[in-house]
């Protein structure tokens, strides 16, 4: 049985990176979905070509996310990387709206 | 076990046509997606959505479904009749959800057996190595734990077979190191600690999503932190240099003579640390002390006399 110290834990924050290899791991997701996506614009990675690209944490989720709207609302790429920003900046809105109703 | 009125589920009459099934279900689901609804229970919703979905767009399905009628209230007690899908053969159906295994009681003891059961496990035989499912969790931690870092530990419920080949519910603890500077929103990967995996696979992962308890007094948006700091309005009138909290301690603060209720003060560097640390965000609010003798009411009395003074002079009153 494992200790709980031998967990990797990742936090998937902006300084986090992801070989492509690695995006496609951990999403169980082909190379050639995830390369749609940065045509897309769904994903912005870092670094000239697929070798070097290298994939921010929140990335991973984005991934995961434009999936469950594919296959669960018949979204395509396009539309997904729309509800991607629009959900951040609802998030980001939300937060702030908190912030206010608070004070 | 309760009975299910998928038409209710969907909101349409039961002479509804197909078209409108799909036109309902399509809307409801964009409603309730979780990865886009705010509501508590879209999850659930989401997932009854999707189980009366799969009932009724099947004409076959929702030809044997329509037999119990209206006599059958949501939620109310049910058992099918024995041989109620005699003449009904469900062979051409098959799950399409991706989820089917996830469908409530009532629709395994009515679609689960036969010609139902035999689709849904034909596209799911597992002879290919497969990793296992990932899970998701939300951990709610304190303004002071992200500011710290701390360690937390997580109770989870893993289900297991056993060497009898019972699923058994296993509970697992796990320390998580929660590095400090962490914000709301902020997934943590824990390697290996989803589903275990499909032929021999590897185990899915654990996502958690960091949340922060409500705090008594910080406001937090991002790294920043607000604070609402009550003041005099001699301190407000005068400038005053006063404590104020911030995360990683007690500091002094200058209100500038003049100050007015509202104005915001920024604290560099104080909010949540970082590569960039947030700022904290000191908004002052002026307090107004009660006169409760008859001294210190005459000193109102002479503010009034002696400061001409109209607030309200922008409202053209």
């Amino acid at each position: 049985m494992k200790t709980p110290y031998d967990m990797i834990i990742d936090i998937l924050d902006e300084e986090f990176e992801f070989t492509l290899g690695e995006l496609c791991r951990a999403s169980a997701t082909p190379a050639e979905t995830i390369i749609e996506m940065v045509e897309e614009g769904l994903l912005e990675p870092r670094g000239p070509s697929p070798l070097q690209w290298r994939f921010s944490g929140p990335a991973l989720y984005r991934v995961q996310t434009a999936l469950r709207l594919q296959r669960d609302l018949h979204v395509n790429l396009a539309g997904a990387a729309l509800v991607l920003d629009l959900l951040d900046e609802i998030a980001r809105l939300r937060e702030r709206l908190a912030r206010l109703e608070q004070g | 076990m309760k009975f299910k009125d998928y038409y209710e589920v969907l909101g349409v009459p039961r002479d509804a046509t197909q078209d409108e099934i799909k036109r309902a279900y399509r809307k409801l689901a964009r409603k309730y997606h979780p990865d886009v609804s705010k509501e508590p229970d879209a999850e659930a919703r989401f997932k009854e959505l999707g189980e009366a979905y799969e009932v009724l767009k099947d004409p076959e399905k929702r030809a044997a479904y329509d037999q119990f009628g209206q006599n059958w209230q949501h939620g109310q007690d049910f058992t099918p009749p024995p041989g109620w899908d005699a003449g009904f053969e469900f062979s051409g159906g098959g799950f399409t959800g991706a989820e089917a295994e996830q469908f409530s009681d009532f629709f395994e003891s009515l679609f689960g057996g036969g010609g139902f059961h035999r689709a849904a496990g034909g596209g799911r035989r597992h002879t290919w190595k497969q990793k296992g499912e990932d899970h998701h969790a939300k951990i709610l931690i304190d303004l002071e734990d992200a500011y710290h870092g701390t360690e937390k530990s997580l109770t989870l419920k893993v289900p297991e077979v056993d060497e009898t080949g019972h699923v058994v519910t296993r509970t697992k603890t796990l320390q998580v190191k929660i590095p400090k500077g962490i914000t709301r929103g902020k997934r943590i990967r824990l390697r290996g600690q989803g589903a275990p995996g499909i032929g021999g696979g590897e185990p899915g992962d654990l996502y958690l999503e960091v949340d922060f308890k409500p705090h008594p007094f910080y406001r937090i948006e991002g790294k920043d932190l607000y604070l609402d700091l009550p003041v005099t309005p001699w301190e407000a009138a005068l400038g005053a240099t006063v404590k104020v909290p911030t995360p990683g301690g007690i500091v002094d603060l200058k209100i500038p003579p003049g100050s007015q209720t509202g104005r915001k003060l920024r604290l560099k560097g104080r909010g949540l640390p970082g590569k960039t640390p947030g700022d904290e965000y000191v908004v002052l609010k002026i307090e107004t002390p009660e006169p409760k003798t008859d001294e210190q009411r005459q000193l109102y009395e002479r503010m009034a006399e002696i400061m001409p003074f109209n607030p309200r002079s922008r409202l053209g009153v």
